[in-house]
């Protein structure tokens, strides 16, 4: 840790989050995971609730997000984090608790999970990180994965006809009356970053006043595993997946309007 | 408390909140539905958390959260709906938190039907799941034991942070016989939860909880450690009932409903002339094998009585270790054996011994 005095005539303006540790991540150099973290990070900060806070980290890239957040964490089998959270929730219902999940995590193998966790309007939030492809085990075709979009399962480019569509699970998730705050933001950019910085603290917020399941969309990229540049991986995302997946609430109850109202 | 009629998996789940159960996961299936039915009109009336899933996947998983939290937990299901919890039982076992889960035994493989069997003996006793672990596993004979070995159950789970399995066939849970619940015990308060358990890292270090360990050197320890355990285990938890035993130079092995039968064997046996003892496992892990290999030393021969092809069998050849002769006579498909039909097999066992 490097310590530095701050002089007199300057403020403190940025700083490493209490909710994170002091520990260098096993992201690639590029990947938005990092940024993702510390959103999280600050708004649990922000709403001083990381003592009575419980992770659940998922199978995929982020299996290891339990060494970066300084809170209880647990780590759940692949796609079963909404319902490990449901357990922990339930027997703890004072406590705040939270899934961090990817795409083949939450919309492939754990599709029925978060289904009807999102139905029973469990009192936990998602926070579902979506890059079109599975990182992990290296660059194989996700349910998100855009269709045309090479990967090492679609040599030749998803083919809807048999591959199937894209998942677009914040659209899906919206429909079922358990949800009441459903959103998908980007964090390819600042502004991008600070929507999704408040659409997480808002989802915080929905599971602190008791008003239904939340879930945040965070749209990624993986320069790795597209065979891009950090900067080119951006630039794609923001063509290609933007278009596929629009920005915006998919799901905002009357409980959560009245929140937004108060903010 | 006095005795009362009661069926198998009512009592099952009565003697889980009695034991203090905080909160219970569960998906219908064939013959244990009565246990999630029973649990879902009296754990909401005890102010406690019941709720169906979507799937055994789920429930198992809803469990392992749950345990993770701290919170007294169990699960009930049928065969099928066990191989869906296989996943999420080697998670547990990993992860060293404490769960109860019931079996209630029916026909297989595959959908198979709704009878009783006891084909999941291998499953519960060599392979719950992926990897390296054994649950205990308890086999009930009678309803009075089994609502003892729920108890137990919860008891062993948090004693060792391992999974404890209640194992019965569905003949066990469907039927009735008089038998005394146990006395309410007090739920733990929230407050009083274990110290390694994911309440929030208040005014401590973080808990974490996680299966995953990376470094070959380091999943061997861990693995060596869950070892340990087991042998601690295998050391103190060996349980098993005998009968006529003492003199017998012919011994029947059965667990479970099927004790139950060859304890009738037994007596038509002895009033035969034969001279047939009867070893009843309790504990299907860890098996009583010392005392086994004792009683190998004592009699002709053992008769391995099971529903199914022929499981614990395996068990008791490897207790045995050749000292003699043990057969196996076993009904598949759900179908019980009866006194008349083990009697011949002992005559047999009786001229060739």
């Amino acid at each position: 840790m490097v310590t530095v005095e701050i002089p007199a005539d300057m403020e403190l303006v940025y700083k490493r989050p209490q909710s994170l540790t002091e520990t260098h991540t096993h992201y690639c150099p590029g990947c938005t995971h990092g940024i993702i973290h510390r959103l999280i990070a600050e708004v649990i900060d922000e709403l001083g609730i990381r003592e009575r806070t419980i992770g659940i980290a998922p199978v995929g890239c982020s299996v290891l997000a339990y060494y970066y957040f300084n809170m209880d964490f647990a780590e759940a089998a692949h796609g079963r984090a909404p319902a490990m959270a449901t357990g922990i929730k339930r027997v703890s219902p004072d406590r705040v608790v939270f899934t961090y999940q990817g795409d083949g995590d939450l919309a492939a193998i754990g599709t029925a999970e978060i289904i009807q966790a999102a139905n029973r309007g469990e009192l936990f939030t998602t926070i579902f990180v979506n890059n079109a492809i599975y990182g992990m085990t290296g660059g194989q075709m996700a349910p998100t994965t855009l269709p045309g979009q090479v990967t090492t399962s679609s040599p030749t480019g998803r083919d809807v006809e048999t591959a199937g569509f894209p998942m677009k699970m914040a659209e899906l998730l919206a429909v079922l009356p358990g949800a009441a705050y459903v959103t998908r933001q980007a964090v390819f950019d600042p502004r991008g970053i600070h929507r999704t910085r408040a659409a997480i603290k808002l989802a915080f917020q929905t599971q602190l006043a008791e008003l239904g399941f939340s879930l945040v969309e965070v749209l990624s990229t993986c320069n790795t595993n597209w065979h891009m540049g950090v900067v080119e991986a951006l630039e794609w995302a923001k063509k290609h997946m933007v278009a596929y997946y629009p920005l915006g609430d998919t799901k905002v109850s009357d409980g959560v309007r009245a929140l937004m109202e108060t903010r | 408390m006095a005795k009362e009629l009661l069926e198998g998996n009512a009592a099952i789940a009565e003697a889980a909140i009695r034991a203090g159960l905080e909160a219970y996961f569960g998906y219908p299936i064939t013959p244990q539905t009565e246990v999630l039915e029973h649990l879902a009109r009296r754990l909401p009336e005890e102010g406690r958390v019941f709720l169906q899933a979507e799937s055994e996947v789920a429930s198992i998983n809803m469990v392992y959260g749950a345990a993770c939290a701290g919170a007294r937990v169990m699960t009930s299901s049928s065969s099928p709906g066990i191989s869906l919890m296989q996943e999420g039982l080697s998670y547990i076992a990993c992860s060293e938190v404490p769960a109860v889960v019931i079996n209630i035994m029916r026909g297989g493989p595959g959908l198979g039907n709704v009878a009783p069997s006891q084909g999941d003996y291998f499953q519960a006793v060599k392979m719950a799941g992926h990897g390296d672990f054994h649950p205990i596993v308890l086999a009930p004979g009678n309803i009075q034991e089994a609502i003892d070995l729920v108890v137990l159950a919860f008891d062993l789970a948090e004693k060792y942070r391992t999974i404890a399995m209640v194992v019965a066939d569905g003949s066990l849970g469907q039927m009735m016989e008089p038998a005394e619940l146990p006395p309410m015990r007090p739920v733990r308060p929230p407050a009083e939860r274990p110290p390694w358990a994911l309440t929030g890292a208040r005014g401590r270090q973080p808990n974490i909880i996680t299966s995953l360990y990376l470094e070959p050197e380091v999943l061997e320890e861990v693995n060596l450690r869950l070892q340990a355990k087991l042998q601690e285990i295998a050391a103190n938890e060996v349980r098993w009932k005998e009968y006529s035993s003492e003199d017998a130079d012919l011994l029947l092995v059965a667990f479970g409903t099927v004790g139950r039968v060859c304890q009738t064997a037994v007596r038509e046996a002895r009033r035969q002339g034969l001279k047939v003892g009867l070893l009843r496992p309790i504990t299907l892990w860890p098996f009583p094998s010392a005392r086994l290999a004792e009683l190998a030393g004592q009699v002709r021969g053992m008769l391995v009585v099971e529903m199914n092809a022929g499981q614990m069998v395996e068990d008791v050849r490897l207790a045995v270790e050749g000292r003699c002769p043990v057969r196996f006579y076993g009904r598949l498909g759900g179908i019980i054996p009866l006194p008349d039909e083990i009697l011949p097999e002992l005559e047999r066992l009786d001229k060739e011994c």
